[in-house]
């Protein structure tokens, strides 16, 4: 019981170096919790069952994340434990020099972290079981769920996944604890409290250089990401620049005490004032010796960043898009003259009876299913879209296509484009509320939204390449794509659609009719009845027979957006706060196991009449540009990041971009921010004169 | 002769009421500018609480200490430190030397927290390292130079600021007896050359015999004075040592 005793007081006494592993090991639980809670807390939610479906998805991946996580903090608390017992060197050599026995001294050891286990696995879950609530609001919130029944849950599987993953994960600990104890050798215990510190002073001219040349291949790896997008067609491809730039990382970071320590010492009014000089120094020995941990921190929150951010601009994008994108309720579509194609249209699975019976228009067809659509709406609108076998992007690239297909060879230029009267496209576009245009008989325009297709077309409207209909020949109105759509879609997606004067279609080659409508009820109970119902006509006899029209509604395209956005944002936000905690944890603890040595340095401060004033700046600023300095890096690196994320993502559109950097700043301040301050404060009172 | 130190009636007691340790006792003596004071004393006999407090590092439980004629005992918070400062000079058993700056650096940083400019720092190392025979190890950091070396770069950060009153705690506690005459020696430069005074605790018989008067602690209390007059180094030494004698067995290591 003597070592329980001796264990306990240790961590009391050390609770001052432990806070920041504590804190840590606390909220890394806590986050654990959250994210794995996350089907508990959706059960009580009045939700649909596409939805349910959606957060089944999203909690299986979620708990996929989880074990990527583990390893994390895994490796992160293996560390920081081992930084801890390197502390204490000078501790355990007295105990061994007292004849304690190694195998008492892991037991120490093991009570030790079997307290610090249980305390932290008991705090962490207590505050996770808390914020896990405020999940449940976030959830509730993003899927538009009512909260009406909001009761408290307490999840048991999450808890207990909790305590197994962390309980693996302090036994690993253990391990590694009782190991280095029994490798340990007396002298060296004894000797490492005394060791003088040997500075390992670099070269200041290989310093420069290699920092120079860290930045060529920096300036490299940015350009590859951002100039030429298509040259990165495969995954082993980006890895070159990822690679590159974590070289160059590491080589900042190595040449980095130097040529700074070159740079500030030259300006002598400058290092020479105040604690400049010792500021400086205690800097760049710091940053020297652990480069490695720089570097891995600096990538973290270069990771941190671009997933945050890129994560919260889709979501973002998709949500507002969304009301852009689908402005009415409800639209039903319909194949018609299917029989002009047969081998095309049975192949893809339909059968003889769809394809002949393919002549009736969406109300008719409805009909045919003895259900009256028209009824449920307050107001619609009919329009079609007609096609030819004439006219695909060969025909409307013209002279353009060899130059378009050797950039762009994998396009289908083979299909068909979709053509519209302009009649029954100012009536889309002012039910959309979208802007409405007028042609001349020998005219077309090109409505379309998706930015990589804008990009192709416009080159050949550009040209003013002229296409054949019909037997009329027409020429482009504008030099550009104009922008519109008529499915509705989450996305910009509309490749473009053709647009013509009226008098010109040939009514045989209609292919789609499209009915578009706004309910009459607003209730959304009634509308996923309303909805569900229509599903259910499929499962009906004639469904065999007569193909019935497809839909896409407001209520699916949200839920499918919701669905998919709201998983991107919950992986963004759970490796993203694990990362920056991680990295910001390991800069605090490397702060504040040194702290003790500190002290002493402070002292001697302190005795040739510092005044507490300037000790404090000098404090402060030591630990800002030690934490900032990863943090600048990373951000530079971001930049980057960021601009290819968008180019990959564009498709989920990318335009809310400012909010999401506002939103991923205001988590690094937060957390990075916390750690620096428990960091300096913590730092503050270590060195505290004690009278 | 002008008075630098004059301790008055100083007492430090420890502990609480019932079992209190009078490690200082109603103490007083002066020293006057220019002199070169030993202070010397078993283990325990109060001579490093002695230094601590006209160090203003630990606080008087009565009396008064007056350095320059300025009652340090009642300085707090900045003006504790600027008096630090600008008044006292540290000499430490075990150098203080700060491992990350160069030797330059460590002796310029007592001018440049009093916000002096480069120039004037620079010219005043150059100066000082002349002194102390250190010039040319000024760009060496402390783990690159011997013991006596880093004594000597201590002394040299404690003198630069020209203070009234050079303190030193066992200077010679942690050198071989080569550095420790060589540290002393440069001692009696700094006093006899550039006035400098200099208090300075040590338990040893050889390093007091350097200065110009040692004082004996016993107990908290002054136990005896001696003053070198006209006698050489080695006559005081003998005087010392038959005072050491006297003191009992606890000074005996000193031999």
């Amino acid at each position: 019981m003597m070592l329980c005793k001796l264990s306990l007081k240790n961590i009391k006494k050390s609770i001052k170096d432990y806070a920041i592993y504590l804190f840590t090991l606390i909220l890394g639980i806590s986050i654990f919790y959250v994210f794995n809670a996350l089907e508990s807390q959706t059960i009580m939610l009045n939700i649909s069952s596409s939805t349910k479906e959606i957060i089944k998805l999203l909690v299986s991946i979620l708990s996929g994340v989880s074990i990527f996580v583990s390893f994390i903090l895994g490796f992160l608390i293996i560390y920081a434990s081992r930084f801890l017992m390197k502390r204490r060197n000078k501790e355990f050599g007295i105990y061994l020099t007292l004849g304690m026995s190694k195998r008492k001294i892991s037991l120490i050891l093991f009570l030790e972290t079997l307290v610090i286990g249980i305390l932290s696995l008991g705090v962490g879950l207590i505050l996770g079981i808390v914020l896990s609530q405020f999940m449940s609001l976030i959830v509730a919130n993003m899927f538009d769920a009512d909260l009406t029944n909001f009761t408290f849950v307490f999840s048991g599987s999450a808890t207990i996944k909790t305590i197994i993953y962390f309980s693996i994960m302090y036994l690993i600990v253990m391990i590694f604890n009782t190991l280095s104890v029994s490798k340990c050798k007396l002298i060296d215990l004894l000797n490492d409290a005394k060791k003088n510190e040997v500075i390992k002073l670099k070269n200041p001219f290989i310093c420069i250089i290699v920092f120079i040349l860290a930045c060529i291949i920096l300036t490299k790896a940015y350009l590859m990401v951002t100039s030429d997008i298509s040259a990165l067609q495969e995954f082993k491809d980006i890895l070159i620049p990822i690679a590159l730039g974590s070289i160059a990382t590491f080589l900042i970071f190595w040449s980095l005490s130097g040529l700074i320590l070159r740079v500030v010492r030259s300006n002598k009014k400058f290092y020479y004032k105040g604690l400049n000089s010792f500021t400086l120094r205690e800097f760049s020995s710091k940053i020297n010796t652990m480069v490695f941990s720089t570097t891995i921190i600096c990538l973290m929150l270069f990771v941190t960043i671009c997933l945050l951010s890129s994560c919260l601009t889709v979501k973002n994008s998709m949500n507002k898009n969304i009301r852009k994108l689908a402005p009415v309720d409800a639209m039903f579509t319909t194949t018609m003259n299917m029989d002009r194609d047969y081998t095309y249209y049975k192949n893809y699975g339909y059968n003889d009876n769809q394809i002949k019976n393919s002549k009736y228009k969406v109300i008719d067809m409805f009909n045919l299913f003895n259900f009256d659509i028209t009824s449920y709406f307050k107001e619609y609108i009919e329009v079609n879209t007609y096609a030819t076998k004439d006219l695909t992007m060969n025909h409307t690239l013209g002279s353009k296509l060899n130059e378009i297909r050797s950039k762009y060879p994998f396009l289908a230029y083979d299909t068909r484009e979709s053509i519209m009267k302009i009649s029954d496209y100012n009536k889309v576009a002012r039910f959309y509320g979208n802007r409405e245009y007028s042609l001349n008989n020998d005219e077309y325009i090109i409505v379309a939204d998706f930015k990589s297709m804008i990009e192709v077309r416009n080159v050949a409207l550009k040209n003013r390449e002229v296409i054949n209909l019909f037997g009329y020949t027409l020429k482009p109105k504008y030099d550009y794509c104009v922008d519109g759509f008529l499915e509705m879609s989450s996305q910009h997606i509309n490749t473009g659609i053709i647009v013509v004067s009226d008098n010109i279609i040939d009514e045989d080659y209609l292919i789609l009719n499209h009915l578009l409508g706004n309910y009459k009820t607003s209730i959304q109970d009634e509308i996923i009845k309303l909805e569900n119902s229509i599903n259910d006509l499929d499962k009906s006899l004639k469904a065999k027979d007569y193909l019935l029209p497809s839909g896409s509604t407001k209520l699916s395209i949200k839920e499918a957006t919701v669905g998919l956005s709201s998983m991107v944002t919950f992986i963004g936000l759970y490796l993203g706060i694990i990362f920056l905690i991680s990295s910001a944890a390991i800069l605090g603890l490397k702060e504040l196991s040194e702290a003790s040595d500190n002290r002493e340095k402070f002292q001697v401060l302190r005795r040739i009449g510092t005044d507490e004033k300037l000790i404090n700046k000098s404090l402060f600023n030591e630990t800002f540009i030690f934490f900032m300095t990863p943090l600048v890096l990373a951000l530079i690196h971001s930049v980057f990041g960021i601009i290819f994320a968008l180019k990959v993502l564009e498709v989920f559109g990318t335009e809310e971009l400012l909010p999401s950097i506002i939103m991923t700043s205001i988590f690094i301040v937060i957390i990075y921010g916390g750690y620096f301050l428990i960091t300096y404060q913590s730092r503050k009172n270590i060195i505290k004169e004690k009278y | 002769m002008e008075n630098i130190l004059k301790v008055e009636k100083v007492s430090k007691y420890y502990g609480s009421r019932s079992s209190l340790t009078k490690a200082l006792d109603n103490i007083s003596f002066e020293v006057e500018k220019g002199e070169f004071v030993s202070v010397m004393g078993a283990s325990g006999s109060g001579k490093t609480t002695l230094l601590n407090l006209i160090s203003t590092i630990d606080r008087v439980t009565s009396g008064k200490i007056l350095v320059g004629g300025l009652d340090i005992t009642r300085l707090k918070g900045n003006s504790l430190n600027k008096f630090r400062r600008e008044e006292l000079g540290f000499v430490f058993q075990d150098f203080n030397l700060l491992d990350t700056l160069t030797t330059y650096e460590n002796i310029a940083l007592s001018l440049s927290i009093q916000n002096k400019k480069f120039d004037e720092i620079d010219l005043k190392i150059k100066k000082v390292a002349n002194d102390l025979g250190i010039k040319n190890i000024l760009n060496k950091y402390p783990y690159e130079i011997s013991g006596g070396e880093k004594q000597r770069v201590a002394s040299a950060r404690a003198i630069i600021t020209e203070p009234k009153l050079i303190l030193a705690d066992e200077p010679t506690g942690a050198l071989d007896s080569k550095a420790a005459r060589m540290l002393l020696e440069r001692f009696e430069y700094l006093n006899q050359e550039l006035e400098a005074t200099i208090l300075m605790v040590t338990h040893d018989a050889f390093t007091a015999s350097y200065s110009s008067r040692v004082i004996f602690i016993k107990d908290g209390k002054i136990f005896k004075e001696l003053n070198r007059g006209d006698n050489t180094r080695k006559e005081f030494f003998d005087k010392i040592i038959d005072v050491v004698t006297l003191l009992g067995g606890d000074l005996n290591d000193a031999l």
